[in-house]
């Protein structure tokens, strides 16, 4: 099993998301994260799903999603060509005890403390989202309190635009 | 000029060539339904006796012409009931159109009277729906619609219109009637691989569907078959395409397929498939399928393409196109050892022929074939009068068979024979059973308030036969609720509805009642008692594969 990042840009229409999801739900296709917003045109929104699954099954995906008409391109990104990150905020729970030890973690992780009382702190982490599973594995001997993710977004480096690629 | 939102409804459908709507009214509808009833003289409308029924005609009428359906309902239980005629031309790919009135736009989301969301509910059933949000939108969200409806691979859209849509004032001007969107082809890089594939068989078989229909591919592909000398079979939907006697055809695939095709196909060492799913009711296990044959598919759907089996050519294109296109690259040869091996495969499958006497499904419908002329469209429901019927029925011409295949809909019979008796204005025969008849046949109101000439046989056996075969072979005989043993006299009955009918039992009797039928003006029921006990065979046991098939009563045990 793979994980493929695919890019999708889809009319920035009311319930657009709905008919993507919609679609990945009734044809089983195991989805670990999904964004969407809208993009530097109003016309579209971008989705960026991350699939995981076999060759043949990514095949299938993209040729589902273009038979949604509100679908107006599809891209994969590859790991290596791309930028893929996630925020995530965490909130712990921090006795006098652990305070330093934990936010030494964070620095690690080049983790942000955006808010800190006596009893608690939120790290702010941005990374890709194997990496923020790493963090939050490593954090598991504390006592987490809350989590919470945005999902992967990506972009394709270098100058080049998916709306260019789509207009080629 | 400014017109309402119904009568740009009304306007639009007349001004894309709709000659016919199907439907029922309601209250969230009831504008449009007046703008039908001033604008009557320009299209007409036939009132169904329930939703589905309306919904099955259109589908009908969209199966026999080519031309899209259109189903018009109101809000709530219209728009649900419309729900499983929607689902059964999605399944079959029947360029649709819906129509569905709803509550005013300040009371969505309300829980309203009638309210339904119908966009909602038919998202995975359909090509694309709308939710009309003002009445600007209105005329050209039907054009797209019919655009969509007809593109491509066909398939339902559904429009649903608030009621202050409908009443709202707009500025229409009428356009031109849409065309398809631009057709594509494989590429010529691909088309060439795949022309060197099928010039390296040694046993190449070609495999059909309803989207040879759908792209009006039957000339070319007959040219392709004759090049290469190859047989031809093909799924349910791709039945009437070619002459059931052309010396090519071995028959229909799958689960009841007829014994030499599905042996020629799974003997071949290369399968070109033309519009056409890998179902699994056509390939069994899946895993065991053709695993000597290389796989060819064209098909104008990119995710049909690889989706079930691995294949070494995936095609994505216009069938007719892009045979043109691959024909001057195929070389003419005999391969008259496979031509033999054919001809051993059809010997082979005639030995297991029904041969019996009396009352048969074959028979019967041998007796049936007598009175179909070229252009009789050929209805039915679903279940082992539809195999039979599949089987034994001789089609001479495209678009004259006509069932659910995909969804495989009891109850979509006399829907569809009512649209396509309506889209033809030929003598419709509708083949059915006691199951199936009794689910929707409260529309032989319409048919007999419309004087439709329908020829309704069912085949009447008392249960439900296919689901008793399937008792019988892999539950041991346990018989649950699959026997009917109603007490409905199905004469009286059409005699109820203001038609005329009767009961046979013996060939004799059929002959003389299928006399009358074909005379009759309006519908005619001919209630035929079969016995319980027949079988549809030859059967691939499901998930099993061509070494697995059953080709006579006992061979299972």
């Amino acid at each position: 099993m793979n994980r493929y990042t695919v890019a999708v840009l889809v009319r920035n229409q009311f319930g657009v998301l709905n008919r993507v999801t919609s679609m990945f739900r009734r044809r089983q296709f195991n989805i670990s994260s999904l964004t969407v917003s809208e993009t530097e045109v109003p016309e579209y929104s971008r989705i960026t799903v991350l699939f995981d699954g076999a060759e043949m099954q990514k095949q299938q995906l993209i040729s589902q999603l273009y038979k949604l008409p509100d679908v107006c391109f599809v891209r994969e990104l590859s790991p290596k060509a791309s930028v893929s990150l996630e925020l995530m905020l965490i909130k712990l729970e921090l006795s006098q005890s652990v305070r330093d030890t934990v936010l030494a973690i964070a620095r690690e992780f080049d983790a942000k403390v955006v808010d800190s009382t006596e009893a608690s702190v939120i790290l702010q982490v941005t990374a890709d989202s194997r990496q923020l599973d790493a963090v939050i594995d490593r954090m598991r001997e504390f006592s987490i309190l809350e989590i919470c993710r945005t999902g992967c977004v990506s972009l394709e480096k270098g100058s080049t635009t998916i709306r260019e690629i789509m207009n080629q | 000029m400014k017109l309402s939102g119904a009568d740009i409804i009304v306007k639009t459908l007349i001004e894309q060539g709709c000659d016919v709507v199907f439907g029922y009214p309601g209250g969230q509808i009831l504008d449009v339904y007046d703008s039908l009833y001033r604008f009557s003289g320009e299209i007409r409308h036939i009132l169904s006796a329930h939703e589905q029924g309306a919904a099955h005609a259109a589908d009908g009428y969209a199966r026999a012409t080519g031309r899209v359906g259109v189903v018009i309902a109101t809000s709530g239980p219209g728009a649900t009931n419309l729900v499983t005629g929607i689902a059964t031309a999605y399944l079959d790919s029947v360029p649709m159109v819906a129509i569905t009135g709803n509550v005013m736009t300040s009371q969505i989301g309300y829980d309203s009277f009638q309210e339904i969301d119908i966009t909602g509910i038919t998202l995975p059933i359909t090509k694309h729906n709308y939710f009309v949000g003002s009445v600007e939108e209105l005329a050209d969200t039907i054009r797209e619609a019919f655009q969509l409806a007809m593109s491509g691979r066909p398939g339902p859209v559904l429009i649903d219109v608030p009621k202050d849509i409908q009443k709202a004032l707009c500025e229409y001007t009428p356009q031109e009637a849409v065309c398809p969107l631009e057709k594509r082809t494989a590429k010529d890089v691909r088309i060439q691989a795949a022309a060197d594939c099928i010039n390296a068989s040694k046993r190449p078989f070609i495999y059909f569907g309803g989207g040879v229909i759908a792209s009006d591919a039957r000339q070319e592909m007959l040219e392709l078959a004759e090049t290469i000398d190859a047989p031809m079979g093909c799924s349910m939907m791709g039945l009437s395409v070619v002459p059931t006697n052309h010396p090519r055809f071995l028959g229909m695939q799958g689960m009841h397929g007829h014994y030499a095709s599905s042996t020629a196909m799974h003997n071949a060492d290369c399968i070109i498939a033309l519009g056409v799913r890998f179902n699994d009711r056509v390939i069994g296990d899946k895993e065991k399928f053709a695993v000597n044959a290389n796989i060819i598919h064209i098909d104008i759907d990119g995710s049909e393409l690889s989706k079930t089996v691995m294949e070494a050519h995936s095609l994505r294109g216009d069938l007719k196109l892009t045979l043109q296109k691959l024909l001057p690259f195929v070389e003419e040869k005999n391969r008259s050892d496979w031509q033999a091996d054919i001809e051993r495969f059809k010997q082979e499958g005639a030995l297991y022929a029904d041969s019996r006497q009396g009352v048969t499904p074959k028979n019967v419908l041998s007796l049936l074939n007598g009175y179909l002329q070229d252009n009789t469209p050929i209805v039915t429901d679903v279940g082992q009068h539809q195999m039979w019927a599949a089987q034994y029925l001789r089609f001479k011409n495209s678009r004259r068979f006509i069932s659910s295949g995909g969804l495989g809909t009891m109850g979509f019979g006399i829907g569809a024979a009512i649209g396509a008796a309506v889209a033809t204005g030929e003598k419709t025969v509708l083949v059915t059973g006691d199951g199936s008849f009794a689910m929707t046949l409260q529309e032989l109101a319409t048919a007999v308030s419309c004087r439709l000439p329908l020829v309704i046989l069912i085949m009447n056996n008392g249960v439900l036969g296919m689901v008793r075969q399937w008792q019988t072979l892999f539950f041991d005989k346990r018989y649950s609720n699959s026997v009917l043993d109603k007490k409905t006299d199905n004469v009286a009955l059409i005699r109820a509805f203001g038609a005329e009918g009767e009961k046979v039992s013996d060939l004799e009797a059929l002959q003389k009642a299928l006399d009358n039928a074909f005379r009759a003006e309006g519908p005619y029921l001919i209630d035929c008692a079969i016995s319980q006990d027949e079988f549809v065979l030859p059967m691939l046991p499901p998930g099993g594969t061509v070494d697995d098939i059953i080709v006579k009563a006992g061979d299972e045990a």
